[in-house]
């Protein structure tokens, strides 16, 4: 078995606190992870759980106050300017907003090729790897010419795509990806994303908080909460049969887009919560126990 | 001009903002458009020109005196503006201090924007280290008196003005370091600024590239005022006579004229003219750039009042009972070259009492237009241009801003997208909602205050007093959310109008919101007309749903007929594309190339 692509452990990032003698806030507490080449491993959660925190300690965004980032067996925890440079060959991002995340002055061509000169391609090389790139996501080959403005959210998504292939990377983090999206476009990207996988077997670490698209892009899945992971299995026993409470809840929680089985969940969830409520008031229980799984064996039709 | 999105593209990818911002006319052209950017800039280039013109244009040198010229007339031969107190051309001198001020505008204005913008985007992009370094070096040439310290260096100067204005350029410099710091601080963090970093980047080109486009508009105006800075400084130290005598300038010449006011007055006026003219240029010339670059769009003029013609043909005879029942309804906004754009076309659709009504589709697909129009506040530029809305058979449209605020305040309600957007930061949500409490019916304070305590805790909140004297910061998305239902009904409105209510709320959360619309409902048999674009928040609420697309409603129908057996193609792609709920990724996690190949085999 060789060394896993990615390898966090016990990784803790604080930000610091304002004023003078306020303490940092410690927002990821000793998460470890691994994710394997070609894999989509799902990172799922809520909002200040940390998954976006991970995704930039990852990416060398945020400096980790603790443990350490292995890539391909290589710490990176620490790495210089320098090193971060070389590395963004093998990591790259896709950031939510297509918005935001396409400077708006640069031609798209501009924008792709940016990179590649960077690490010094020929503009002639460079122009044939854009062409290239924009077959790739589906974009006519003039969108090279184009400004960001003159797309559509999905189709931005697409070039921030392009950008994050452009250098062949091993892993790409991809934060929220499809949240900004319309439904028809969401899944025609999340399809581009798996279409892209299978040709290059790129890694995602994909972070969402959407359980429905984390379900239909990854391998596996590790659930977050409140700067932890509180599970983590393949994709179909994290969202079909969670073992811990909080998985249960989130599932739960998402709404299916069926009348009859929505009102079945919602039935469910609280029969959760009405028992996690009765255990509370009962005995104090760890919160990193796993609740009594029986009434989602009785019920799931997954299972 | 703006070209459009290609077509050949994934065609129906027209997610999203599609609206062309309002960089999409070239600043440049958009100027030229301005008369006072044309006017001052066009003063500028000619009295500029004039002074590159000067020695083909003037017959004397600027201190060539003649005892014949003391003093002359304007219009004497060769002497066009006539002669100084000491028999100098008043014209050529006057050609000669442009040359003086503009040399000045310019040392000036280029040292304070190199000074200021290199080290504003060094503070402002590298860590706190570095910035606190940066802001404590310019605070202190801040704190520097200018004028005095220009007039002290002299004898480092000699004299020279342009030395004298490197100096002032320095003295410059902190106020556009603070200016560009302030930009680049706020685009640091950006998407495509980290996409850069994790692009491999070298600084120096994000900071090139990325960075300083942002910061090249209000740059770009502050020139025009530190020119007028430079040009005013340089002649002030001139009337005072600190500096060479030897150098014209429009100081120097007006310290003359001074002097000898009694007799020729009109040689204290060429030279203040002229300095009075550039200045009051270069600051028009700012403002209209100002104008431009930050400035929003020019606001379409308004076509038409926002009337409507509402029908009242065999339709509207015929109502459908209902409680809500809005017909063919249609809402459009006035584009930049005229015309009008509709974006709500003939939307026809009816609530019942105690019924809830999803309005679902993609992003402009006109959904909250429709809602909004039915609570009459849509924007003040957008037109309806036909149709009715009907409250228990009384006609919305077309009331007054009064009466209509008088239904929205107790028979509609409204629960926003974004709740902390809609709550005022600066006031306790006690207070919010006591006012708002009080200008629905007139009561006393204090029963108010027991009536939102009461709503507070109706509303699920766990401890309402403490939420009561809150701030909206000190509260969680699903708290305000709580906050601005209990105020939406508190009145018992017949009606809510929920615009995507969770959309902006975590998973859990938007169970929990979901439930407490449903259980109020019931509680005051409301009408409820959820907008959202979530299928699953329909499945869980909804009794009937509306589909829009394009502005238009393609199909209406029960929720189970219309999961089960969608009747519009357009429902059916849009029920095609939700993601599998019992069907996670199955196929392995691929490791090499050569799949693809094996498969094609």
């Amino acid at each position: 078995m060789t060394a896993p692509l990615l390898g966090l452990s016990d990784l803790r990032v604080s930000y610091p606190g304002h004023g003078l003698r306020a303490r940092p806030t410690e927002v990821l507490h000793g998460v470890s992870l691994q994710a394997r080449e070609g894999e989509t491993l799902g990172i799922v959660g809520e909002s200040g759980s940390g998954k976006t925190t991970l995704g930039r300690a990852v990416l060398g965004l945020v400096k980790p106050s603790g443990g350490n980032v292995r890539f391909q067996g290589r710490d990176i925890t620490h790495s210089s300017r320098k090193e971060r440079r070389a590395l963004a060959r093998d990591i790259q991002v896709v950031f939510q907003d297509p918005y935001s995340s396409l400077n708006p002055a640069l031609a798209v061509g501009d924008i792709l090729s940016e990179p590649l000169t960077a690490h010094g391609a020929t503009a002639r090389e460079a122009r044939a790897r854009v062409a290239e790139l924009l077959d790739q996501v589906g974009l006519p080959g003039d969108a090279a010419r184009r400004l960001p403005r003159e797309f559509s959210g999905g189709q931005r998504q697409r070039v921030a795509i392009a950008r994050a292939l452009a250098p062949v990377p091993h892993l790409i983090v991809c934060d929220e990806p499809v949240s900004a999206l319309d439904l028809t476009t969401q899944a025609r990207v999340l399809d581009l994303l798996v279409d892209i996988q299978r040709r290059t077997s790129v890694a995602y670490l994909f972070i969402s908080h959407d359980l429905a698209v984390i379900r239909h892009v990854s391998h596996r899945v590790c659930v977050m909460r409140g700067g932890e992971i509180v599970e983590t299995g393949t994709a179909g026993q994290v969202t079909s049969r969670p073992r811990h409470s909080y998985t249960q809840r989130l599932v739960l929680a998402a709404p299916v887009p069926d009348p009859v089985e929505q009102r079945e969940r919602r039935e469910r969830r609280h029969r959760l919560l009405a028992r996690e409520r009765a255990d509370l008031s009962g005995a104090r229980i760890p919160r990193r126990a796993a609740a009594a799984p029986e009434e989602w064996n009785d019920t799931d039709r997954d299972a | 001009m703006n070209t459009p999105p290609s077509n050949a593209a994934p065609a129906r990818e027209q997610g999203g903002r599609d609206e062309t911002p309002a960089g999409g006319r070239a600043p440049v052209r958009r100027l030229l458009r301005d008369p006072q950017a044309v006017l001052s800039a066009g003063v500028l280039l000619v009295v500029v020109a004039l002074g590159l013109l000067t020695p083909f244009i003037t017959e004397h040198g600027p201190n060539q005196a003649s005892l014949e010229a003391i003093n002359d007339e304007a219009g004497t031969h060769g002497y066009p503006l006539g002669g100084d107190k000491s028999g100098r051309d008043i014209f050529a001198r006057l050609l000669h201090s442009v040359n003086t001020s503009v040399v000045s505008a310019l040392i000036g204005t280029s040292i304070a924007l190199a000074v200021g913008v290199t080290f504003g985007l060094i503070g402002g992009y590298y860590d706190r280290r570095l910035r606190g370094v940066t802001e404590w070096v310019f605070s202190l040439v801040m704190t520097f008196p200018g004028l005095l310290l220009l007039i002290v260096l002299l004898p480092v100067t000699r004299g020279d003005y342009r030395v004298t204005m490197m100096i002032f350029g320095v003295l410059l410099s902190p106020g556009i370091y603070r200016l560009v710091r302030n930009l680049v601080l706020g685009v640091r963090n950006e998407p495509y600024v980290d996409a850069a970093r994790v692009s491999g980047l070298p600084d120096r080109r994000i900071l090139g590239r990325h960075i300083l486009y942002t910061v090249r508009g209000p740059v770009v105006i502050a020139t025009a005022f530190l020119a007028g800075a430079s040009i005013g400084v340089q002649s002030g130290l001139a009337f005072l006579g600190v500096g060479s005598s030897t150098v014209p300038s429009f100081g120097a010449m007006i310290a003359d004229g001074f002097t000898n006011f009694y007799e020729e007055p009109l040689q204290l006026l060429w030279p203040s003219l002229a300095l009075g003219v550039i200045t009051a240029c270069l600051v028009l010339l700012g403002n209209s750039l100002r104008d431009v670059l930050e400035g929003g769009r020019p606001k379409p003029s308004r076509i038409t009042a926002p009337s409507r013609r509402p029908t009242t043909g065999p339709a509207a005879e015929a109502d459908p009972p209902g409680l809500l029942t809005v017909q063919d309804l249609a809402v459009a906004y006035p584009t930049p070259s005229d015309g009008l754009n509709e974006v709500v076309s003939g939307v026809t659709l009816s609530l019942r009492a105690g019924e809830t009504l999803g309005l679902v589709g993609e992003s402009g697909s006109g959904k909250t237009q429709t809602a909004f129009a039915i609570l009459g506040v849509l924007p003040a530029e957008a037109v309806v241009t036909r149709g009715s809305v009907r409250l228990d058979g009384r006609e919305l449209l077309g009331l007054g801003e009064r009466e209509l605020s008088g239904i929205r305040g107790r028979a509609i309600a409204y629960v926003p997208q974004e709740p902390m957007a809609n709550l005022d930061p600066s006031a306790t949500v006690g207070s919010q909602l006591v006012e708002g409490l009080r200008a629905a019916t007139p009561t006393p304070r204090r029963e108010a205050r027991e009536r939102a305590l009461a709503l507070l805790d109706r509303v699920g909140i766990a401890d309402p007093r403490r939420v009561f004297a809150s701030y909206p910061h000190q509260l969680s998305g699903g708290m305000a959310q709580r906050v601005l239902i209990a105020g939406a009904v508190a009145s018992r409105p017949s009606l809510l109008i929920a615009d995507e209510p969770t959309t902006a709320l975590d998973v859990t959360v938007q169970a929990e919101i979901l439930d407490l619309l449903r259980d109020l409902r019931e509680e005051l048999n409301m009408a409820l007309l959820l907008v959202t674009h979530n299928f699953g928040v329909v499945a869980d609420s909804c009794d009937r749903v509306a589909v829009m697309r394009q502005g238009r409603i393609v199909e209406t129908g029960d929720v189970l007929d219309l999961f089960r057996a969608p009747g519009h193609p357009y429902t059916r792609t849009l029920l095609d594309a939700i993601l599998d709920e019992h069907a996670p990724r199955t196929d392995p996690p691929g490791i090499a190339d050569e799949r693809p190949l094996k498969e094609v085999r």
